[in-house]
């Protein structure tokens, strides 16, 4: 009984993980923005299925690093096309054309690969190979998505505090206007949130694709997810939704365990509406200093 | 005011005639029925409108309002009550001839409500379900508007896609033809297309005249100056979230209408009536017709879903939406039919010129 509560518990850190990493990406561009990125989800979907291709050819690091990076350039040309060149839109707008984004991305992909559905190997093992824990099986594959997600945190956190990028894009979230008076380029600021939050959620893509599998249409299920996490820590505090998505993959994880699978999501969501109408500011976040943001 | 009102509805009726007597020139009388599907889509599209375009509050979960009414109906009038048939509860329905009697798949004799009772349970449970969503969703503004509705359809979306009494991914099938009076069915037969094809515009042109009264009444009013400024309106004082409430509920009952009539006239309802993706689609469709604009609306819903019902756009339908919503919202927030081209080349010389 121990043991099924703890494979049940290590089932819901390896989705709080991808969780976790989706919802940072929304933070970063919500920060710099004030936009939330609907497209977020396809990042994630973008990066996996663009790994499994280039898989084909490179060894696996490459192939993950190239996945990476092509999906970092896709987020930096969709803000390019899309966002830069709009003077003050609303938010409705905004919501209207990433919706949009989301979509278009989605049905290319369907285009380029099909309905399929792929995965990476596993990093290192395969399986059925797993690591003993005191009678608690675990396969390495998350021990790595564990692993990842803490250096992409432990990075992030770095990047914002101590290089002058990462304090120009903080400036940038404090306060635009005043940014753009003391030179910062604003605009770049914005197309680097996107780059940024593409790489990361192609990142977590990568890495989770061995144990989630990745199809074209998985994004906009974890765009969803991304977004409870982003609220249930206090949107726009990164750190908060690293243990909001620990929190709300163990909750799913133990929902199978008295509810039938299908429900899985109507779980989170229920959770997500919960937050929006009790505690909008998050479990983590500050009301009053909520009750000052503009939305 | 009031002439140029009543003289739209006679272009939309007189509009909707010459469609039927070119499709019957034509020899294309199989139109009719993508043409009867368009007016119920429309239907809730034009809802939608009302909701989005005058109050300006988004909705991206009215395919589950859709699939309420839709699902509730169905449900109602395939299930057999035979086995009640003693029961007092029956009887008194019987006496209120709110049963029917029919036959069914095997020849065996089965009971079951009458569509008009369905019809009627159906609307008043979205109603309900609407207000109950409505009170808290309604406090919420932007990205947390947009994300609690698109919870909720999504919560919907999965509700009856793993429940078996909706039959899962198969859907509701073999539901009744709907006996709307004497005379008049509502119902998929080849025969009752021409009969089918009034009744569904005639339901949108009703629709149509209820929204053209409302919004230019003082309901109509108040709620423009909820979208123009919340704030405002309430310092005005506009009751802007009774406002709010009675416009999402409105536009939530005129969904459950549009799916009771296209889940009898289809013969069944599946969960893709209730997927993200249609709500979606029908946000797209109220922002090319303009957002603020009815009668915009109800002809960019007539054409875009009459093209995608019919197959044109082939297995882009899904694309052709996001790219039309991508599109309206970059270069024509006022909607298509405000687009102009000159503005548009103007606006882009200018920035030309000003980076």
């Amino acid at each position: 009984m121990l043991e099924l509560f703890f494979q049940y518990l290590v089932a819901g850190l390896t989705y709080g993980t991808i969780y976790a990493i989706v919802g940072i990406g929304f933070n970063i561009i919500y920060n710099t923005t004030g936009i939330i990125n609907f497209a977020q989800g396809e990042f994630v979907m973008l990066g996996g299925m663009t790994a499994v291709t280039l898989y084909a050819f490179l060894p696996l690091p490459l192939a993950i690093l190239g996945a990476v990076l092509i999906t970092m350039a896709v987020g930096g040309l969709i803000e390019m096309v899309f966002i830069r060149w709009l003077v003050k839109p609303s938010v409705l707008r905004m919501i209207i054309i990433t919706i949009g984004i989301s979509i278009l991305v989605r049905e290319a992909a369907l285009m380029l690969w099909g309905e399929g559905i792929r995965s990476l190997p596993y990093f290192t093992g395969n399986e059925i190979s797993s690591l003993s824990f005191g009678g608690v099986r675990v396969s390495p594959q998350v021990l790595w998505s564990l692993g990842v997600c803490a250096i992409v945190v432990v990075l992030l956190n770095l990047f914002f505090k101590f290089t002058m990028l990462g304090r120009e894009m903080r400036a940038c979230a404090a306060n635009r206007d005043a940014a753009t008076l003391c030179g910062i380029p604003t605009r770049n600021m914005v197309t680097l949130s996107f780059v940024l939050s593409a790489g990361i959620g192609a990142l977590a893509g990568c890495v989770v694709s061995p144990i989630t599998q990745t199809q074209y249409a998985i994004g906009s299920g974890l765009a969803i997810k991304g977004f409870t996490v982003a609220i249930l820590g206090g949107l726009g505090n990164s750190m908060a939704a690293v243990a909001a998505g620990f929190i709300l993959g163990i909750l799913e994880s133990f929902s199978i365990w008295v509810m039938p699978t299908a429900y899985k999501d109507a779980i989170s969501i229920s959770l997500l509406l919960a937050m929006l109408f009790l505690r909008p500011s998050g479990l983590f976040g500050n009301r009053e200093a909520f009750k000052l943001k503009d939305f | 005011m009031r002439t140029g009102r009543r003289l739209h509805i006679i272009i939309l009726l007189a509009a909707v005639v010459a469609v039927q007597l070119l499709t019957l020139a034509a020899g294309k009388g199989f139109y009719l029925t993508q043409l009867t599907m368009t007016a119920y889509y429309s239907l809730i599209i034009v809802g939608l409108c009302l909701l989005m375009g005058y109050a300006g509050q988004i909705s991206l979960g009215h395919a589950g309002f859709l699939a309420i009414g839709g699902y509730t109906s169905a449900v109602l009038t395939t299930m057999d009550l035979s086995a009640y048939k003693g029961s007092a509860l029956a009887v008194a329905l019987m006496k209120l001839s709110l049963l029917t009697g029919r036959q069914n798949l095997y020849g065996g004799q089965m009971l079951s409500l009458h569509p008009w009772a369905a019809c009627v349970v159906a609307v008043l449970l979205t109603v309900i379900i609407a207000y109950a969503i409505g009170v808290p969703v309604l406090k919420l503004k932007g990205h947390y508007l947009a994300m609690a509705t698109l919870g909720f359809g999504t919560i919907i979306y999965s509700v009856v896609l793993g429940t078996q009494k909706f039959g899962a991914a198969d859907g509701i099938s073999s539901v009744p033809a709907f006996p709307l009076l004497p005379g008049l069915t509502v119902s998929g037969a080849p025969g009752l297309r021409i009969q089918n094809y009034y009744i569904a515009w005639g339901l949108v042109a009703c629709g149509m005249l209820l929204l053209l009264n409302l919004i230019d009444s003082r309901v109509g009013r108040a709620l423009r100056s909820i979208h123009g400024a919340e704030d405002a309106a309430n310092a005005m004082g506009v009751d802007t979230s009774a406002y709010k409430l009675s416009t999402f509920v409105l536009s939530a009952a005129f969904a459950a209408v549009a799916g009771v009539f296209l889940t009898h006239f289809n013969g069944g309802i599946g969960p893709s009536e209730a997927s993200i993706m249609k709500s979606v689609r029908y946000v797209a469709i109220v922002a090319v017709g303009g957002m603020a604009s009815l009668w915009g609306t109800l002809i960019m819903s007539a054409v875009l879903n009459f093209l995608s019902l019919r197959g044109y756009f082939g297995s882009f339908d899904d694309a052709v939406f996001g790219a039309i919503l991508i599109f309206i919202m970059l270069f024509s927030p006022e909607g298509i039919l405000q687009f102009d081209v000159k503005t548009m080349v103007k606006k882009l010389r200018v920035k030309r010129g000003g980076t």
